[in-house]
């Protein structure tokens, strides 16, 4: 993974001192709140409803032991011994004090970490496919393009005050696991008609209030103009995105308001000016970027299929058989998996991992992984290359932390935010309805045969859950001062991906789990030997899950 | 005289031509007083840079108004003036806080009317930024990449 050079740790040291100086004059009373307000959020800082919220940038996703076992520290030290992973990959800690904070960037930057961007109006982390770099189906590692989009983003000065917040994902394989679509610019590596890779890019995704899928405004930019192409589109957001309605301030409102033809010449004209000025990217900074990205030393090991002694160990144990099943994907090299660890057990909010759980992890990867981590924006973690040969130990031990329930893409795997618990701004309460439903569906035979679904709740409208593109979406909503819950389906994150419908009229918090129950006996009943949750619904549309979940009770 | 930011020092304010509103100054060029050596403009939000492009050479001082601190299109306005090629003032008047003088002055604003009570000797210590940057800008022609 990336490493730190002087200048980069001089750069997030500055930092550092730049934002203790700021908290001291908040302190004294030199800084207003509200002038204090974008100073904090782009230090990662929020005021919530208990306490403040830090949110530490976990750089699309890629986390050393040594920064896992830092945040384990800094969580026991200065928090309540547990972090929260969000959907952009990051870590959120939920009780730190604000005066603390400059001591924690401090901690955080002796690890080459930070908080910066990780809100307010400006560039956020950008994020990428949880198994770059391993994944079988990958044209080109992601992450080395991640890493030149981050330094570009960081400290940028003229992209710090944007009309809103402004995301990133990169996608470099068949299968999008970025959700590239759903973001203000969406960036996918695709080949040229002479098979040269450059990037596709979307602008004008996004979720929220008004959630619309990303379209494409060039079809295939040469890889070395990324940068001064990004420029440009930033450039004319920020010239031209609303500033008067924070509803109305995203980049998608601005493309839909042009019209895409009319964005896309506009960025065009920016771009005249900027391409091939100093910010076109040398061949030596992206063999520089991609020289931190290099496959690690594996070994020659049989496939899994001709491995004997694994083929006997799952046919003689059930419940590591289907953790290896559900939990571990197939690895671009042969006797390797990927490990997804699930934080999504039953009792516990989904995406919450603890102080020894991340040590845990911290020593399974030293001991199995090359040392690295990975956080998913579906809240859980990633070991992203142990031999098959060591899978078994692996299981034993996150069983033990209770990291191994094997619901990995099924409907218990829930992606949620941290709802009316914790954040000020939802309008009801997110993780009690996905314990109830986690409650609800523990038969994993059951749930095994239902397929994968993706259930996402978000607490408001600003979709921090991603409900729109869950395929069951489930979003809180305050109807006259009580929590309400409404419903969509066939929300969808792939290359194909789609935006959920609503059912209906919104459910009390205690009549959901039934809802979903619903809405699944309605898939099972109609759907065909082939077919998946959203197979189903494509087919048959919305109207016969209605009728079963509105349905009169006689 | 009141007192401003200037080129990196707390300086009393010498500018003594007038200062026109976009729409004066636009009357003002037809009227055949401008553009000249007397007659600065201010823009607002939503006015860009190339509404006076085809005379910057003349104008002495184009000034960009911030009406709110949170409104950053200033940054773009600045930054596009200097790609142009303006080397005449570009002051920032009205509601910026100290904390985006590095930005701004990375963005090719050279002077900082404020408004308000400002301690304007420990803000002159915001405009010192980091000690390097990532990208390219006005101050630093070659992004970070180009000089490692």
């Amino acid at each position: 993974m990336y490493v730190y050079d002087e200048i980069d740790q001089r750069i997030i040291d500055d930092r550092v001192e730049q934002y203790r100086d700021q908290t001291r004059r908040y302190l004294a009373g030199e800084i207003s709140d509200a002038e204090f307000l974008p100073l904090r959020l782009q230090n990662g800082l929020y005021v919530q409803r208990l306490a403040p919220m830090l949110r530490i940038a976990i750089p699309y996703g890629m986390l050393s032991t040594r920064q896992l076992r830092k945040l384990a520290q800094i969580s026991r030290d200065y928090d309540k011994g547990y972090g929260h992973i969000s959907t952009r990959q990051n870590m959120q800690l939920n009780w730190p004090r604000l005066e603390d904070v400059p001591d924690i960037l401090a901690e955080l930057a002796s690890v080459e970490m930070h908080a910066v961007q990780t809100s307010g109006n400006c560039i956020r982390n950008t994020t990428t496919d949880q198994f770059a770099g391993v994944a079988p189906d990958e044209l080109e590692d992601p992450r080395p393009w991640c890493e030149i989009i981050r330094q570009w983003s960081t400290f940028h000065p003229e992209f710090a005050f944007l009309p809103r917040k402004f995301k990133i994902a990169v996608c470099a394989s068949e299968t999008d696991r970025a959700a590239i679509h759903a973001h203000d610019i969406g960036l996918e590596l695709v080949p040229n008609t002479d098979g040269e890779l450059g990037f596709k890019v979307l602008a004008g995704g996004g979720l929220g209030r008004t959630p619309v899928i990303g379209q494409v405004i060039c079809e295939w930019l040469e890889k070395k103009h990324l940068l001064s192409y990004l420029e440009s589109i930033l450039r004319v957001y920020n010239q031209l995105g609303r500033r008067d309605n924070k509803y109305k301030a995203r980049i998608k409102i601005l493309v839909k308001a042009m019209g895409v033809d009319a964005f896309r010449e506009r960025v065009e004209q920016e771009w005249q000016v900027l391409k091939d000025g100093p910010t076109t990217l040398t061949d030596a900074e992206i063999e520089r970027a991609r020289s931190y990205f290099t496959r690690p030393d594996y070994q020659t090991l049989p496939a899994d299929a001709d491995n004997e002694a694994l083929q006997t160990l799952l046919a003689e144990n059930t419940e590591f058989a289907r953790w290896y099943q559900r939990n571990t994907l197939p690895h671009r090299v042969d006797g390797y998996r990927i490990v997804n660890i699930s934080l999504k057990a039953t009792g516990y909010a989904p995406g919450d991992v603890s102080d020894t759980q991340m040590e845990v992890v911290a020593d399974l990867a030293d001991a199995y992984s090359f040392g690295e981590v990975r956080t998913t924006h579906q809240q859980n973690l990633v070991l992203a290359e142990v031999a098959s040969g060591d899978l078994l130990a692996v299981w034993e031990k996150l069983s033990a932390m209770g990291l191994a329930t094997p619901n990995i893409g099924h409907l218990t795997d829930i992606i949620c935010c941290p709802g009316g618990d914790y954040c000020s701004l939802a309008n009801a309460k997110s993780i009690p309805v996905a314990e109830a439903i986690q409650e609800r569906f523990e038969n994993l035979d059951y749930l095994y045969d239902l397929g994968p679904i993706d259930l996402n709740i978000s607490g408001c409208m600003n979709a921090c859950g991603h409900h729109h593109i869950g395929h069951i979406g489930v979003l809180g909503v305050d109807k006259k001062g009580a929590e309400f819950y409404q419903v969509s389906l066939g929300g969808h994150q792939g290359k194909d991906a789609s935006l959920g419908k609503i059912l209906g009229p919104s459910f009390e918090q205690d009549a959901m789990p039934g809802v979903i129950e619903k809405l699944l006996e309605t898939y099972v009943a109609l759907r065909t030997d082939e077919e998946q949750f959203l197979d189903t619904y494509r087919r048959v549309g919305i109207d016969p899950f209605k009728e079963r979940v509105y349905a009169q009770d006689h | 005289m009141p007192r401003i930011i200037k080129d990196g020092a707390v300086v009393e304010d010498s500018w003594d031509g007038r200062l026109l509103d976009l729409e004066s100054y636009n009357a003002a060029v037809e009227g055949g007083e401008a553009p000249s050596a007397e007659i600065a403009v201010q823009l607002e939000p939503g006015e860009e840079p190339a509404a006076i492009a085809g005379d910057l050479h003349r104008i002495p001082m184009v000034a960009i108004h911030f009406p709110v601190f949170t409104d950053g299109r200033g940054f773009s306005y600045a930054r596009e003036l200097r790609q142009r090629g303006y080397e005449g003032e570009i002051r920032a008047v009205g509601s910026f806080i100290r904390d985006q003088l590095a930005y701004l002055a990375r963005c090719g604003v050279n002077a900082y009317a404020f408004d308000g009570d400002i301690d304007l000797e420990a803000a002159v210590g915001s405009l010192q930024g980091f000690s390097d940057h990532y990208q390219a800008d006005v101050l630093q022609s070659e992004p970070l990449f180009r000089r490692r």
